[in-house]
């Protein structure tokens, strides 16, 4: 998560609820679940490229 | 200082801090005015210039104030991703303050600035609400025009763009208050960005009184606007009627029509030439690429066979129509220069850019560098596809919507409108060019680039049968 590019738009939090959520206060976007399970794996790969700054990316371990 | 830093000086082969070098400087340039004129004459040329002649750092001069340019990802990476406390926006943009007006956005500290970003109108959940109604102010806009004919791109364009902005960003009510004569005297707007408003944007010459006059023409319109609201005393509930709800504590209303229209007009102006210039380049593009552009009618085609509206599409994946936008977006980015001024001294490799000096970069030459692009000035938006997805790869060097905490709020929404808009017109109309291809060019000599007129193409209506 890449907080200099962030900018709150909030498509992650819609993509993958359980994983993002948008702090409105600051207008930037929280992740909730930093290893999210397996069963959201697709859900959380859909916010990562639809991400409209770029600012999310994903690794495996 | 530079002591303190020796050890990162020799490790990177350059003095990384304080003391770094000073910006080469460009050639040509006049005594008084240095590269101002050639900046409203030959923009782009000039541009290509400096990167050719100096590398990835270029000082210009626009009359006295030094502009040091960054080409290329790592360049441009730094200046993106400089905070705002050491590369401010508003500064860098004499032009846009009498458009605007006092007060409004970039005259506005950070933290407002912040607020602004947090517009609610562009969050995802208001996206599919703004389709619905750009697909609908898209279809008022073609009822009238018969079987065939010519229409003027940048006239009509920038028309249905005033309406899709205004409807979405401030209300539909306010939408239906306005007429013709409102895209027109906005348009006197765009046109009063001379780039010599470097040297005085108060200038006495005709696209700044023109600018001036149009100005207060807007307000008028507002004020009449607000006047009939006032004397039905119906509430419309849109942006406008809430602005003019506030009071000061004493009950006095807290925003003038001036102000209003001047809010107005900020929140409009990032989102309109830009959007109307992209979707004339795209159609251009697209009827100078045949083939190209039959899979695009072919995609939305077997996309709307099915009924399906426009609103559920334009939200989700229509990868040819996109790529062709993308790619259009690099080849002619509206705004073909970024520029911040540098309020602490900023530092890139070896360099310094002093504080006070202008710092910039440009989409128009960056988009096209060989080093992120294959084959750049070809029109190819096979470079989106998956697998080489070339602005995904060069997230800095890929800039027509600028990158990092300033990229362009409106980027999502811009994507939107224009997919809505091309589902629309290519479902319609087959286009043809009205005039020999290498007519259709940008006017370049105001800092809000146009199209130059005349740039019409021909229309025909589709068969329904070939859209079934």
């Amino acid at each position: 998560m890449d907080l200099d590019l962030c900018q709150g738009h909030g498509t992650c939090a819609e993509e993958a609820p359980e994983v993002f959520a948008v702090d409105e206060r600051e207008s930037k976007v929280t992740v909730r679940v930093e290893r999210p399970p397996e069963a959201l794996c697709a859900k959380v790969k859909r916010a990562v490229r639809f991400c409209p700054t770029g600012a999310l990316s994903l690794t495996e371990d | 200082m530079t002591a303190v830093n020796a050890n990162a000086g020799v490790a990177t082969g350059a003095a990384n801090h304080p003391g770094g070098a000073p910006p080469p400087r460009v050639s040509g340039g006049l005594p008084v005015l240095g590269h101002l004129l050639e900046l409203r004459r030959q923009p782009i040329e000039l541009l290509s210039r400096a990167h050719a002649e100096c590398g990835e750092v270029a000082e210009l001069r626009l009359a006295r104030l030094p502009l040091v340019m960054l080409y290329g990802e790592e360049a441009q990476e730094a200046f993106f991703r400089a905070p705002e406390e050491q590369l401010d926006q508003a500064a860098a943009y004499p032009f846009m303050k009498p458009i605007f007006g006092e007060g409004v956005v970039f005259d506005a500290p950070p933290e407002r600035r912040k607020e602004a970003l947090r517009n609610q109108s562009l969050r995802d959940k208001q996206m599919r609400g703004h389709a619905e109604v750009i697909a609908r102010e898209t279809e008022r806009m073609v009822e009238g025009m018969g079987e065939e004919g010519q229409i003027d791109l940048l006239d009509f364009f920038a028309e249905l763009t005033i309406y899709t902005s205004s409807a979405c960003l401030i209300g539909k009510p306010f939408r239906e208050e306005l007429t013709p004569e409102f895209a027109r005297v906005y348009h006197d707007l765009e046109r009063g960005t001379d780039a010599i408003a470097y040297v005085n944007p108060h200038l006495p010459i005709p696209s700044f009184r023109k600018r001036d006059r149009a100005r207060r023409r807007l307000v008028e319109l507002v004020t009449e606007i607000m006047d009939a609201r006032k004397r039905s005393g119906q509430a419309k509930g849109d942006l406008l009627d809430i602005l003019m709800r506030v009071r000061h504590e004493d009950g006095r209303p807290r925003f003038s029509a001036d102000e209003i229209t001047g809010m107005f007009i900020s929140m409009m102006f990032a989102g309109h030439h830009t959007t109307s210039g992209t979707a004339a380049w795209t159609l251009i593009e697209l009827l100078w690429h045949p083939e190209y552009r039959a899979s695009v009618v072919k995609e939305l085609d077997e996309l709307y066979a099915d009924g399906s509206e426009v609103s559920y599409h334009a939200l989700r994946e229509i990868p040819q129509l996109e790529n062709a936008i993308k790619e259009t977006l690099r080849l002619h980015p509206p705004l073909i220069v970024l520029m911040r001024k540098v309020l602490y001294d900023f530092h890139y490799k070896g360099w310094t850019l002093e504080a006070g000096k202008l710092v910039g970069t440009s989409p128009a030459v960056s988009n096209r560098l060989p080093e992120c692009f294959r084959d750049p000035e070809c029109f190819d938006p096979g470079r989106y596809a998956e697998g080489r997805e070339e602005d995904r790869l060069h997230p800095f060097g890929w800039i027509p919507f600028g990158a990092g905490r300033h990229r362009c709020v409106g980027a999502a929404f811009a994507m939107i409108q224009l997919k809505a808009i091309f589902s629309v017109l290519l479902e319609r109309f087959e286009f043809d060019l009205a005039q020999p291809p290498a007519t259709y060019r940008n006017d370049h000599s105001k800092m809000v680039v146009q199209l130059a007129q005349p740039c019409r193409v021909e229309y025909r209506r589709r068969p329904a049968k070939a859209r079934a």
